[in-house]
């Protein structure tokens, strides 16, 4: 499987990574490369086989839906990128303007 | 190398219990080896005030003869475990400046054992590497160099300062965790041992996430016996950890007085990969008698999907990575680079902070879930695992653990292996396989390569057998009697 340089946009766009135009012709190669490589995995018949998403246990455990946590806003915001408008500050994580 | 730094953590342990010298004193004479190791930038952050705070309090329970299991003990962190107000970087720059509000339970539960914190040890970035090379605080070096030969050699990775800084004596042991042989793999390049548990013995909570069907947090240690203490400490079930098993915790350093007389002990055939080293080849062969002369039954066995597991590692794991990572966007912790609008934000965010490896780990994931291309790649990699678990499954009704070789080389040189990313992926050609099907696997220094550099022998065991994996370990540390140490060495007098 071979990628174009549209395709790498296109993924890049996916996993919200901003590429330079000169970055997809190389990284179309690498990834066609890698690619190549997976498809060895064509070899094998799998028709019967169920996916193997984990190894642990069968089931999630439950717990009873119950607050467990929080009341902590400072410990969450601590982190928050500084913010020009001070938002982090005011109890709110601060990001560019979503709406006209 | 000073008496203190010199002992193993069964005997330091011993040594603090029988009053022979004091937490402040060890603490005191492994912070000046961590001082002294900068040249190798095993660690990213130092925490001596804290180390000698933990010590003291360690001193205080000691001479009350109230010691905990690990009272007064230094170790290092791998900067992948959060450490509650202490910076936490996953080696990327998009967690600049993150202090965590919480600590990791694998963390906490080695302080509350009364463990001493040197540091935060330095590692590939988001744990995605085989060579400590892919970090944004540089690369770490190995504190062995070829006999001949003084270009700085990778440590391995992606637990490359865990394994740096235990091989120089700079640590006593340390944490590490391993995706795809990022403890087993470091260990067998530094000369010391490294286990990766059975998945769901060590919780995964508050560990920075990479691929979380294979992610195994495990000790690094000099002998098999510190490793089998640290596990002791590190493992339980934890309710936070949704894949954390709900078994006892066996005792793993008692386990070891068993002996292997009587073990099976299957050697894969489909690992003598063509082009093998002849000399990793030979090592291989000697551990097979070894074990034989223990009293010990080799016997050759067959995983006919072994040379799958790689391509199948390397579409699941970059698939679950691309989705854990999708948390890093600049909003509520790390790096933020401003954009015009909110996704120019995560876009130039993501951009700057995410290295060359990662970005290309979370481009192929996102590739391999997309639609058109979910079923053809994750799923048929997916399918592939269950066979490889199938095939372990299989081997394990006639042996009890298996021998292979840890790594298809000795460490290498810092900036090779660069040019080709599916090369470095073939350090993993061994480890990779006890990953996906989370089994518990042991890397020992066995022996030199012809340049003069440590070889590991990997020991893989049933689920949740890490006792077998550990005596069969310290079966081959004590007919290797690995004694030669680096050329690199903190604790100096």
């Amino acid at each position: 499987m071979a990628l174009d340089k549209e395709a790498v946009a296109h993924i890049a766009a996916l996993a919200r990574i901003r590429l330079d135009e000169a970055e997809l012709d190389p990284l179309a190669a690498e990834l066609s490369h890698i690619l190549g490589w997976f498809d060895q995995l064509a070899e094998i018949d799998t028709s019967d086989v169920a996916p193997m998403s984990s190894v642990a246990g069968a089931g999630l455990p439950m717990r009873e839906d119950a607050v467990t946590d929080g009341d902590c806003p400072d410990a969450i915001l601590g982190n928050a990128p500084q913010a020009a408008d001070g938002g982090a500050t005011r109890g709110f994580f601060a990001v560019p303007k979503v709406i006209e | 190398m000073s008496a203190l730094t010199s002992l193993t953590l069964a005997e330091a342990r011993a040594g603090l219990r029988a009053r022979q010298f004091s937490a402040g004193e060890l603490a005191r004479a492994y912070i000046s080896a961590m001082e002294r190791a900068r040249p190798l930038n095993a660690f990213i952050t130092e925490t001596a005030e804290r180390a000698l705070d933990m010590a003291a309090k360690s001193e205080e329970r000691l001479r009350a003869g109230a010691a905990r299991a690990l009272d007064g003990i230094p170790i290092a962190v791998k900067d992948l475990f959060c450490t509650k107000g202490v910076l936490t970087t996953a080696a990327s720059h998009i967690l600049d400046g993150f202090h965590p509000p919480y600590e990791s339970t694998v963390t906490e539960k080695l302080w509350a054992a009364g463990a001493v914190m040197l540091g935060k040890t330095n590692l590939d970035e988001f744990a995605m590497g085989s060579s400590n090379t892919t970090s944004h605080y540089g690369p770490v070096e190995n504190p062995w160099r070829k006999s001949g030969d003084n270009r700085p050699l990778v440590p391995g990775g992606s637990s490359g300062g865990s394994a740096a800084a235990v091989a120089a004596h700079a640590a006593l042991a340390a944490t590490g965790t391993d995706t795809g042989g990022s403890i087993r793999q470091p260990a067998s390049f530094c000369g010391v041992v490294g286990l990766k548990p059975t998945y769901g013995r060590c919780s995964r909570w508050g560990v920075v996430a990479y691929a979380s069907s294979l992610d195994h947090p495990g000790p690094i240690a000099r002998t098999v016996e510190d490793a089998a203490i640290m596990l002791g400490a590190m493992a339980g079930h934890d309710p936070k950890d949704s894949t954390s098993a709900p078994l006892p915790v066996p005792d793993f350093a008692a386990a070891l007085k068993e002996g292997i007389r009587g073990l099976r002990i299957g050697i894969p055939k489909e690992y003598r990969a063509d082009g093998m080293p002849a000399e990793i080849e030979a090592l291989w062969q000697e551990g097979v008698e070894w074990l034989r002369d223990a009293g010990a039954e080799p016997a050759e066995i067959s995983l006919p999907m072994a040379k799958y597991a790689l391509p199948a590692y390397y579409i699941i794991a970059p698939a679950e990575a691309s989705s854990n990572l999708a948390r890093y966007d600049g909003v509520r912790f790390g790096l933020r680079v401003p954009g015009d609008s909110l996704d120019e934000m995560y876009e130039r965010t993501r951009a700057a902070g995410f290295g060359p490896e990662v970005r290309r780990r979370v481009l192929v994931g996102t590739y391999v879930l997309s639609a058109g291309y979910y079923d053809a790649y994750y799923l048929k990699a997916q399918r592939v695992r269950a066979l490889i678990a199938r095939d372990f499954a299989a081997a394990f009704e006639t042996v009890d653990c298996l021998l292979t070789p840890t790594a298809p080389s000795a460490a290498f040189a810092i900036g090779e292996k660069m040019d080709n990313a599916i090369a470095m992926y073939l350090n993993d050609l061994f480890t990779v396989p006890a990953n996906l099907a989370g089994l518990p696997a042991i890397s020992v220094p066995a022996g030199l390569s012809d340049d003069g550099l440590p070889l590991g022998l990997q020991v893989i065991g049933r689920a949740f057998d890490e006792a077998t994996v550990l005596r069969v370990g310290e079966a081959l540390e004590r007919a290797a009697d690995f004694q030669q140490r680096p050329s690199f060495a903190a604790g100096g007098g």
